[in-house]
């Protein structure tokens, strides 16, 4: 309910800023976990791939670090009929998306580390209804985007909703956040789950490396240590001698 | 210019008490054993990453190869890692041939090990029919001409086909096998491969023994 | 052996470069903590020339291919991902370490007479390092590489007459286009490089002509025939030092002393740099900045366009002038005036330790206005900042206005004749 609270006291102002300073939620994403990157990855070949491309990455790789074997990946997650050593390209010419959406729609390989996790985990659940805008939805944490909400079907139409209520005699309506109409596939915690999913496989993405370099690290740190022992009783025992 | 000495005991250690010498022995040796083994470990990235990359060894994943539309005679090549493979489909004519010049030949029986063991026989291949090898001279490694229809002749009397590389002049015939006298030290490298069905050849991999 | 080495010695004389340089070098034995960031720093040049060599292997220098090959190192090359970050790493860990390096000599004195000209060596070696590291930034082709080269390259057109067309001389283009990539490509790997490590060198060789200062900034060289024998160090000095002057005993053998004190420093170096590239290589975008991780769009300026942390304090005092002109020409004169330290400083007395009160405090603000002016150069434009920085860019040549006049008739506490630690 944190988030809540912090949307209350922020909505006067996001109103008129710029919008981009929409708190984000944590995402509390965890790279070890297999499950959570296979769920993720197969959100984002099912309802991603089909605009944004994923074009430093290939499918191989991917299966191999997600933990699925080929033949597996080839029946969940592999749907446009590129080859298992071929990048994760979208089907979807440039010019003509570019000519839909106004701009191509940005690669998604990278954008972890460009937006940041807990970014695109609020991005991705504060679509609302508006109708003014060309897909009818905006979004809070990204104002007058020009993406329509992909997994509407899956979260159900999200509304700003606004409560009547009587405040010392007076009727005064208060914003009360994003409601959902709950037509939606998935509960609010299964869609968060979702999002979160997609997230820590975007998080992947953007650095395929993160755990293997983890874990080098340790052993190097700790052989560091290992050489400064060494090297400081070495130092103290010819500096010992140095008169004072 | 006398003077000029490599004297390694020089006078820094002038100044030491004797009894410290053993510790400071064992710390400078250990000192130097451990930095060494970290400057072999630095030294791993910068080795490993000369190896072919993640989509190199990709690329260079097994090849599937119809071979049903190949006629008898024929020729086909195909890339694999990069490489030219060749396949030839081999009359019954042609095979028999194949017997009888082996006395031009350095290694007739395919003694060195330039085959997978399947193909080490008098064919150089898993079926007689059909003969894959990598198109690569075993010389230095240029890609020889396949020569047909009596042009082999000109190289190699009474033999109407064979390989004849145009950078130094060696010669193998439709097994691959090479003639004795030319650069070339050793026959033409069989790749690993499979049938999957009776018209599909997938090059880079061995059958599983069943 | 010993004849076959006295063979190469008699060709090339390289047991005496090691003897005179090294193993009968004489350094003076108080040299504390801040004295090892000079030779962190040639680590770090080091490392930044293999990883650099190595990371050419697979970049490919064009607007098409840039950003693609990057992802490309970090993504199919073997441990690519690693030599990246330790150039990326290592790039920000030169500045530190050159930072550290310049404020010592500051402290100290080390740039006062005889230092005069390794501080000025040392000065060009920074300039050069400046331009290697903004040429470097620009490869990746990312957004802020691409931004960043915008606004850089633009300085120069603030220059009257033949501004514009230096601009358009520079990249090449009517913009920062790939041919300006390839060209700072160039540069970057080798034509820079090249003349780095030949600064290097004569900083080194001038080094060791004039000696190395300490944090009392005692001479450990007399006058020949000036020292009593028994003051005379114990160890064996090279010859080269010993027959034109005494060496007082308060020195100890470069070889191994000051090595085993670089090394157990390199070690403690190492843990830092190691744990900032393992397990936070971007360094909370200070590093590796957001916006690099998206390919350069000449069309869509990133909200907020930083340099990279080493050169915001410039940046602020760029921005904290309104007249073009004015603001490159302060920002350049922030840098040129560090060339004219050793001059402006007309203190006899080296060591902060024993010059006056007002020094101490003067070169405190000093670093602290120049670490302020860095986050007002690194962090979003707000009202406040354009006053403030204005105040830290007067306090910044302020300094040296204050050191100049106050120099010249210091009070100073008496200078001891030996080293005590």
């Amino acid at each position: 309910m944190k988030k809540w609270l912090a949307i209350l006291l922020l909505v006067p102002s996001f109103a008129f800023a710029a919008g981009s300073n929409y708190p984000n939620d944590h995402a509390d994403i965890d790279l070890n976990d297999q499950e959570s990157l296979q769920r993720g990855a197969q959100t984002f070949m099912n309802y991603c791939l089909g605009c944004h491309q994923m074009q430093y990455q290939r499918y191989q790789r991917t299966f191999q670090d997600i933990g699925v074997s080929d033949e597996l990946g080839d029946k969940y997650l592999r749907f446009t009929g590129e080859k298992v050593s071929d990048y994760i390209t979208s089907t979807m010419p440039a010019e003509a998306s570019a000519t839909w959406f106004g701009a191509p729609p940005p690669d998604l390989t990278l954008v972890a580390r460009v937006r940041g996790a807990d970014w695109i985990y609020t991005y991705m659940r504060t679509f609302y209804v508006d109708e003014s805008k060309p897909f009818g939805v905006n979004n809070l944490t990204f104002p007058d985007v020009g993406m329509p909400h992909v997994l509407e079907g899956l979260q159900g139409t999200p509304r700003l909703t606004y409560e009547t209520r009587m405040v010392d005699g007076e009727m005064t309506e208060r914003y009360v956040g994003l409601r959902n109409d709950g037509n939606g596939k998935l509960t609010t915690d299964e869609y968060d789950q979702t999002i979160l999913d997609l997230v820590n496989f975007l998080e992947y993405s953007g650095e395929p490396s993160r755990l293997q370099s983890e874990k080098i690290g340790k052993g190097v740190l700790i052989f560091i240590c290992i050489f400064f022992v060494f090297a400081y009783l070495l130092k103290k025992d010819y500096w010992k001698d140095v008169k004072k | 210019m006398s003077d000029v000495s490599v004297d390694t005991n020089e006078s820094a250690t002038n100044s030491e008490q004797p009894q410290s010498s053993g510790r400071r022995k064992f710390l400078t040796v250990g000192t130097c054993v451990v930095g060494a083994v970290g400057a072999a470990g630095a030294a791993v990235p910068f080795v490993a990453s000369w190896l072919p990359s993640a989509k190199a060894k990709a690329a260079g994943a097994d090849v599937e190869v119809d071979i049903s539309s190949i006629q008898p005679g024929q020729m086909i090549g195909v890339k694999w890692r990069g490489k030219p493979v060749w396949i030839v489909r081999r009359t019954p004519e042609l095979l028999k041939s194949l017997s009888a010049h082996e006395e031009q030949l350095s290694d007739p029986n395919s003694e060195v090990a330039q085959q997978p063991e399947f193909a080490q026989n008098q064919y150089r291949s898993l079926k007689e029919e059909y003969l894959v090898l990598v198109g690569i001279c075993t010389h230095l490694g240029c890609s020889p001409k396949h020569l047909a229809k009596g042009a082999f002749e000109e190289y190699a009397e009474g033999i109407a086909e064979g390989f004849f590389c145009p950078c130094h002049g060696s010669k193998f015939d439709m097994a691959g096998r090479v003639f004795s006298g030319v650069p070339a030290p050793s026959n033409l490298v069989v790749p690993l491969y499979q049938y999957v069905g009776d018209d599909t050849i997938i090059i880079g991999s061995e059958a599983e023994a069943s | 052996m010993n004849a076959f080495l006295n063979w190469i010695e008699e060709r090339i004389p390289m047991m005496r470069v090691a003897n005179m340089h090294a193993i009968q070098y004489p350094a003076a034995k108080n040299m504390n903590f801040w004295y090892v960031f000079g030779f962190l720093a040639t680590i770090v040049l080091v490392n930044q020339i293999i990883t650099g060599i190595w990371l050419t292997m697979n970049f490919e220098p064009s607007a098409e291919r840039a950003f693609a090959s990057v992802e490309y190192i970090m993504r199919e090359v073997d441990y690519g991902w690693l030599i990246r970050y330790m150039h990326s790493t290592g790039a920000s860990a030169f500045f530190v370490v050159v930072y550290l390096h310049m404020f010592r000599g500051m402290m100290y004195g080390s740039y006062q007479k005889p230092r005069e000209l390794l501080w000025v060596f040392g000065m060009l070696i920074y300039l050069a390092l400046m331009a290697e590291a903004f040429m470097g930034y620009v490869l990746p082709w990312g957004q802020m590489s691409y931004w960043g080269a915008q606004v850089i390259v633009s300085l120069f057109s603030a220059i009257p007459v033949i501004g514009p067309d230096l601009v358009e001389w520079i990249q090449g283009d009517y913009v920062i286009s790939g041919a300006t990539l390839n060209r700072f490509f160039a540069l970057h790997v080798i034509a820079l490089p090249l003349v780095i490590v030949i600064l290097v060198f004569l900083h080194i060789i001038a080094l060791h002509e004039v000696g190395s200062n300490n944090p009392d900034g005692v001479n450990i060289k007399h006058k020949k025939g000036s020292l009593a024998e028994e003051d005379k160090t114990v160890y064996k000095i090279h010859e080269y030092f010993t027959d034109k002057y005494d060496i007082v005993d308060d020195v100890v053998p470069f070889f191994p002393h000051i090595v085993l004190k670089d090394l157990v420093a390199f070690s403690v170096f190492l843990f830092v740099f190691c744990y900032i590239m393992f397990f936070m290589p971007e360094m909370g975008g200070y590093f590796l900045e957001h916006p690099n991780f998206e390919v350069a769009n000449p069309y869509k300026t990133p909200e907020h366009i930083f340099p990279v942390w080493y050169f915001t304090p410039y940046y602020a005092i760029l921005k904290a002038v309104p007249d073009k002109l004015m603001g490159v020409l302060t920002m350049f004169g922030a840098i040129a005036v560090l060339f004219a330290l050793p001059w402006v400083d007309r203190g006899k007395v080296r060591s902060w330790r024993y010059r006056c009160g007002l020094h101490k405090v003067n070169l405190l603000v000093f670093a602290a206005v120049f670490v302020f002016l860095g986050y007002l150069g690194g962090t979003p434009q707000e009202d406040w900042k354009i006053d403030a920085s204005r105040v830290a860019t007067i306090m910044y040549f302020g300094f040296f206005v204050l050191l100049w006049i106050y120099s010249g008739k210091e009070k100073t506490k008496p200078v001891p004749e030996r080293i005590v630690l």
